[in-house]
């Protein structure tokens, strides 16, 4: 084995060493906030410098399990301590940052509000308020808003992002193209139209006719007027967006895509995989979560565990109760219930071990990591976790 | 557990089955479709995304708005705003040129985007009328992961309070007379017996009822691993590594992974059973348990399992 690793085998160290950004990808309930942070806490250990990981976990526990009492859009440091108690040095500085969906609206306001009133007017306009802590879809955007913000900062030498989980997996990366294309619409010029000039009343459109019926006045003209101010601010939004978009394609941004391998996610990174590979985006590993050991899916072990069965009772029983001083009764029903529920892991395995060779295919480097015995509670765990990252 | 109304989650007109990301949403509102069709009820089962995992639960090719039979009295659909919008304009305003609607479609959809709730509306607004007109007897949602399902089904609440007046704030009180009555919609909310899927869970809980007026239902408690030892077995196999040169002797080399299989199992039993332990002692509400399949299996195979799971569940 230690013949093979050259130094120029990719893994996902030297990822994490090369790049500035990472995006971590997946469906829900892959594991991608335990990953994100297993990755930045393995950065700092192993490389060094200021890493940051910007997640979008609404639980505590990520917050507790690095030690930090409360991880806010503002960036957080997580104190030494939390290294020292897991028995590391850390070589750097670990941040830790959270997604807030409102506050991060009210900042792109603050920015590209052309003057202090249009900027006090979208902020209290109610369609506003309604939008900056609804707005499912901007999650995306602005999870990409804040990587953009926080790398033109120059504070950090690694941001790792745990995506926020998208109805779809691709929604992330059109995320700025949807941002533009809401600003470059002909509906925001035509909605806001009526305000800009009064030659046109609203009567005279024939959505408005419609809409009027539907939505009542009173709802529309707000949203009217909240499109209107937005309207004032398009010129920043744009550019940022493309800013944004340029990033993904950026060579210092990688994408790291995260899967169990169950049927579901796995289909879904194929999809996530072949689209960042047609995009020219950098896809730098897969890593294959909560894996069982490929030896379960091995014919040796499925021959074993049919002998097992075959010999309780036996010769075998009695000589295992002997060296344990138990009783052959109990060792016998445990040999059998062993060897017997053995199949139901193997077939789990095998139908593992097919999907991890068809993940492989798409990337270069596959990693993976096994489901850990507990649930992650503290540094220790994460980085027991991303010492798999790197096998 | 009593077999009250609680557990009866079939007899409602009206369900949602919700829960975290990746725990099996599709699969469990696929099974309640097919028990409910099973049991003679004319079913119909809508997709709220349209990730396509509903067509894949019944091996169906490609499900559309217009519903489709899937099964005996089991019909599927998958929503779409903008088909959802044309019926509406048809239906309720009663806007002659359909046809010419398109544009409108796409107007709408930036619009949807921008003003919460209306798109949400919408779709929910569909649903309700399909209870309403008697359509079906049960309509069953795949609907929205625990993160956005509060603000589907709080719609017609958020839109109150927004339109003053006009046709949706007509609407929207039939339809919270359709959400809020629970003899008529329920929600299932199903976990993992994993950590964070049930933390999100009692989130959902807390909010659900106060933030859209809609009481959960019922939990199901989905992948439940099988409990392989009593704790007298426990004890002989948490030292049977001990026995180890015996046991390859006797089973060959291979049984070092069949031991750690069963560890494995165990472990994550355990520590399932915990989170498990936890929602009970959060939450009141009745918890259906949906074992581990263990199958090779997709589609509609899984779907009949997870049936049969939950039909013997209820029973």
């Amino acid at each position: 084995m230690a013949g093979r690793r050259a130094t120029d085998r990719a893994d996902l160290q030297a990822l994490l060493a090369a790049k500035e950004m990472v995006l971590v990808c997946g469906s829900g309930g892959v594991g991608k906030t335990t990953v994100a942070a297993a990755m930045a806490v393995s950065a700092v250990t192993e490389i060094g410098g200021r890493v940051l990981v910007l997640t979008v976990d609404p639980a505590r526990r990520l917050a507790d399990a690095l030690g930090v009492g409360h991880i806010g859009n503002d960036a957080t440091l997580v104190p030494d301590s939390a290294f020292l108690d897991a028995g590391v040095e850390p070589r750097g500085e670990l941040w830790a940052a959270m997604l807030d969906t409102k506050a991060g609206w009210d900042d792109l306001i603050r920015l590209h509000a052309p003057d202090a009133k249009i900027r006090e007017a979208v902020l209290s306009n109610s369609t506003y308020q309604n939008v900056a802590s609804r707005f499912v879809q901007s999650h995306d955007y602005l999870a990409m808003e804040r990587l953009h913000e926080l790398h033109a900062s120059g504070e950090y030498d690694l941001i790792i992002v745990d995506t926020p989980p998208s109805r779809n997996a691709l929604d992330i990366l059109d995320a700025p193209r949807h941002m533009k294309e809401f600003f470059r619409s002909w509906l925001l010029r035509w909605l806001t139209v009526p305000y800009r000039s009064r030659l046109f009343t609203m009567a005279s459109k024939p959505f408005y006719q419609i809409a009027d019926r539907i939505l009542g006045s009173r709802f529309l003209q707000d949203i009217a007027e909240f499109f209107m101010l937005f309207q004032a601010m398009e010129k920043g939004f744009v550019r940022h967006a493309n800013e944004v978009e340029r990033l993904l394609a950026d060579p210092r941004t990688t994408f790291v895509v995260v899967s169990t391998l169950e049927a579901a996610p796995s289909y879904e990174a194929t999809y996530l995989a072949r689209e960042l590979v047609r995009r020219q985006y950098h896809l730098g590993a897969i890593i294959a979560n909560r894996v069982l050991p490929p030896s379960m899916s091995a014919k040796t072990s499925s021959t074993s565990a049919r002998k097992l069965v075959k010999a309780a009772g036996g010769e075998l029983t009695d000589q295992v109760a002997d060296e344990l001083g138990v009783s052959p009764d109990t060792v016998r029903e445990v040999l059998v219930e062993i060897g017997t529920r053995f199949h139901d892991v193997a077939v789990v395995a095998t139908r593992e071990a097919e999907r991890r060779s068809e993940l492989s295919e798409l990337c270069q480097l596959l990693v993976a990591a096994p489901m850990l015995d507990r649930d992650v509670n503290d540094v220790a765990d994460l980085l027991e976790l991303a010492a798999h990252f790197t096998e | 557990m009593p077999s009250g109304v609680d557990a009866s989650i079939l007899d409602r007109r009206l369900v949602f089955v919700t829960g975290k990301g990746g725990v099996g949403k599709t699969s469990i509102a696929g099974a309640l479709a097919h028990l409910a069709a099973r049991r003679g009820k004319r079913t119909l089962v809508c997709e709220m995304d349209d990730k396509g995992s509903l067509a894949d639960a019944f091996d169906v090719g490609k499900l559309d708005f217009e519903p489709r039979e899937v099964e005996p009295n089991l019909f599927a659909m998958t929503m779409n705003t903008e088909d959802a919008l044309k019926e509406y304009l048809r239906l309720f305003v009663k806007v002659p040129f359909i046809g010419r609607v398109g544009p409108l479609a796409r107007t709408f959809d930036f619009l949807a985007d921008a003003a919460p709730g209306v798109r949400e509306i919408l779709v929910v607004g569909k649903l309700c009328y399909e209870v309403r007109e008697r359509h079906y007897d049960i309509v069953i949602v795949d609907a929205e992961a625990t993160g956005h399902i509060v603000s589907q089904i709080g719609a017609p609440m958020v839109i109150r309070e927004m339109a003053q007046v006009g046709l949706v704030r007509d609407q929207t009180d039939w339809m919270l007379d359709v959400l809020h009555d629970r003899s008529v919609t329920g929600v299932a909310v199903v976990t993992t017996p994993e950590e964070m899927p049930v933390t999100e869970t009692l989130a959902l809980l807390e909010r659900l009822e106060r933030e859209t007026g809609v009481a959960p239902t019922v939990l199901m408690a989905n992948r439940v691993l099988p409990n392989l030892f009593a704790s007298r077995q426990r004890v002989v196999a948490d030292r049977l590594a001990e026995a180890m040169p015996l046991l390859v002797d006797g089973a060959g080399e291979g049984v070092r992974a069949v031991l750690e299989a069963a560890r494995i199992t165990d472990v994550r039993r355990q520590i399932g059973v915990g989170h498990l332990d936890r929602l009970r002692a959060e939450s009141d509400l009745p918890i259906l348990t949906v074992p581990e399949l263990f199958t090779r299996a997709t589609g509609r195979r899984v779907v009949t399992l997870v049936a049969d799971a939950l039909d013997e569940e209820m029973h």
